[in-house]
């Protein structure tokens, strides 16, 4: 049928069967990107990225709306061709390798994309058949990610009947069925209440402990950023403008400084970029976890 | 190709759970056709003004109708994927494994699985309206592969077209521009026979005269085949293969 389905899937085993083929030798890393652009006419989204996430690592991707920040995460789980540069995900191509790449990945989309006309173990039932998890263990995935997302009691529950919180744990568990290498999550605790946010990002922690995955994602919630990533990238307008780990970038503002002095310093005050689009998607998803 | 099918299957499936739990859904579904048999078919059976050969008027309108509903339901399929994309179900399905056209064909049999809710509806009201109905196991089989085949046709001819236009209010005004052209150039009310050439032209490079063509020779007793069942099915799938691909191609698109 298309191109990609001929490729065909290789069982995912500890030897991959198509040749990682990142462009450096250099020491592994989860994402590599270099000189990485997308433009949509004459607007350029994302202007010559630079990303280094080392495996196993927890890295954020800040910057005001419009920055570029879902852009560059579409780009690098294959949902969006870059237009220039190249960028490798668990060790692949993302435009030549993408399969491959899609393999490994897990994603959890900005808005509540669980589906509400299904129950939670359906929900996830669904994508272990798409990953690919043999019939004989897909009951005991399911089982054990509702567990571990602390989701048992929901089991047989219609989505649209949970709390916000319990559908991004859900998306969360939907992600990693298939156990990623690397998982993409965009924005994930917008909108949640405080309580429902510190259990997503413990559960994150864990999940974190517990398989070794490389965490990479979006946010612009500076608390976030401060509890959670080891390395955080300030985009702006496209392009990082700083890239460390958040204590040394306070230090280098000085002071007391705080992430948010950080963020403001480099993706400058009083400066709204937001596409209408990114606030519509913002205020859409609040609504939605109302 | 394994692959292909399980993932497909594995889609088709959840849509059939969520069938399952909102038949109010179906019922509704019911009232357009009821109307059409009961209130066209009724008339136009006693005018007489349209030929229908050895077939009662009714009888001919039965299969066309079902076609119809059938058509109705598959062609506003595609806006599913436009609501799947705003609620970010659509990316992480695009992100998985799946192979694209997995994800199309899918969606096509979903969409068959609705229009086989469509003939139960629809044998019941011929029944009831004294139609002589087939009810050989192999007539009932070839009507159910003539449905899903149409809807999956339709669906994903619609799923394409979403694609393209990407917004709700853009897919609703060209899905009410393309029914009834689609409807009306078929054999579904009347024959070719009755046709001027132009329209006749049209009718015959129209995927939905095939379906009608084989729902009417393996539904009702004592209908036809004009083409033969080998050419009915054979056109339907050779459209619907080229579609997938093509799907397939544009699906990514949406998400841009």
């Amino acid at each position: 049928m298309c191109h990609e389905s001929a490729i065909g899937r290789e069982p995912v085993s500890p030897v991959p069967s198509p040749r990682p083929n990142a462009f450096s030798d250099t020491a592994p890393a989860a994402v590599r990107a270099v000189g990485l652009t997308r433009r949509f006419g004459d607007f350029e989204a994302v202007h010559a990225l630079a990303l280094e996430v080392p495996v196993g690592s927890i890295f954020g991707l800040l910057g005001p709306n419009g920055a570029g920040k879902t852009t560059t995460i579409k780009m690098l789980t294959t949902m969006l061709a870059p237009t220039a540069g190249q960028a490798a995900v668990a060790g692949f191509d993302v435009v030549r390798q993408a399969v491959a790449v899609r393999r490994r990945i897990g994603y959890v989309s900005q808005m509540l994309s669980a589906d509400g006309a299904l129950t939670g173990a359906e929900n996830l039932m669904l994508f272990a058949r798409l990953y690919d998890i043999p019939a004989a263990e897909r009951a005991a995935r399911v089982a054990g990610a509702l567990s571990f997302m602390g989701l048992e009691a929901a089991r047989d529950e219609l989505v649209r009947h949970f709390s916000g919180g319990m559908i991004r744990r859900l998306e969360i568990a939907q992600s990693m069925m298939h156990r990623p290498a690397v998982l993409f999550l965009d924005e994930p605790t917008i909108g949640l209440d405080p309580a429902a946010r510190h259990a997503v990002w413990q559960h994150l922690r864990e999940l974190r402990e517990r398989f070794a995955t490389t965490i990479v994602m979006t946010t612009h919630d500076m608390e976030e950023a401060d509890a959670l990533c080891e390395t955080i990238a300030i985009m702006h307008r496209g392009a990082t403008v700083v890239m460390g780990a958040p204590a040394d970038l306070k230090r280098r503002i000085g002071g007391d400084a705080t992430l948010e002095d950080v963020f403001l310093h480099f993706a400058g005050a009083g400066d709204d970029g937001a596409g209408f689009r990114d606030i519509l998607q913002t205020r859409r998803t609040a609504k939605r976890l109302g | 190709m394994f692959e292909f099918l399980r993932d497909s299957l594995a889609l088709a499936d959840v849509e059939l759970r969520k069938l399952r739990r909102d038949p109010a859904e179906l019922a509704t579904r019911a009232i357009q056709p009821t109307l059409w048999l009961l209130v066209f078919g009724n008339v136009f059976g006693h005018l007489r003004a349209i030929p229908s050969g050895s077939l009662s008027y009714l009888a001919f309108l039965a299969p066309g109708i079902l076609a119809q509903s059938v058509l109705f339901i598959a062609i506003f399929y595609g806006i599913s994927v436009i609501w799947e994309r705003d609620l970010g179900i659509l990316q992480k399905l695009l992100v998985s494994p799946a192979p694209r056209a997995a994800l199309v064909f899918g969606k096509a049999l979903s969409a068959g699985v609705r229009g086989v809710s469509q003939a139960l509806i629809i044998y019941a009201l011929a029944y009831f309206m004294g139609v002589e109905l087939r009810f050989e196991a192999y007539a009932i089989a070839g009507v159910l592969a003539s449905v899903i085949l149409g809807a999956a046709v339709f669906s994903t001819f619609s799923l394409a077209v979403a694609c393209i236009v990407k917004t709700r209010e853009r897919f609703m005004g060209i899905g009410q521009v393309l029914t009834m052209p689609l409807f009306f150039a078929s054999n579904a009310i009347y024959p070719l026979s009755v046709m001027p050439d132009w329209l006749r032209a049209v009718a015959v490079a129209n995927p939905l005269t095939y379906q009608v063509d084989a729902l009417r020779a393996l539904m009702v007793v004592g209908g036809e085949s004009a083409f033969g069942l080998g050419v009915d099915f054979g056109v339907q799938a050779l459209v619907l293969a080229a579609l997938v691909v093509l799907a397939a191609r544009l699906y990514p698109n949406i998400v841009r």
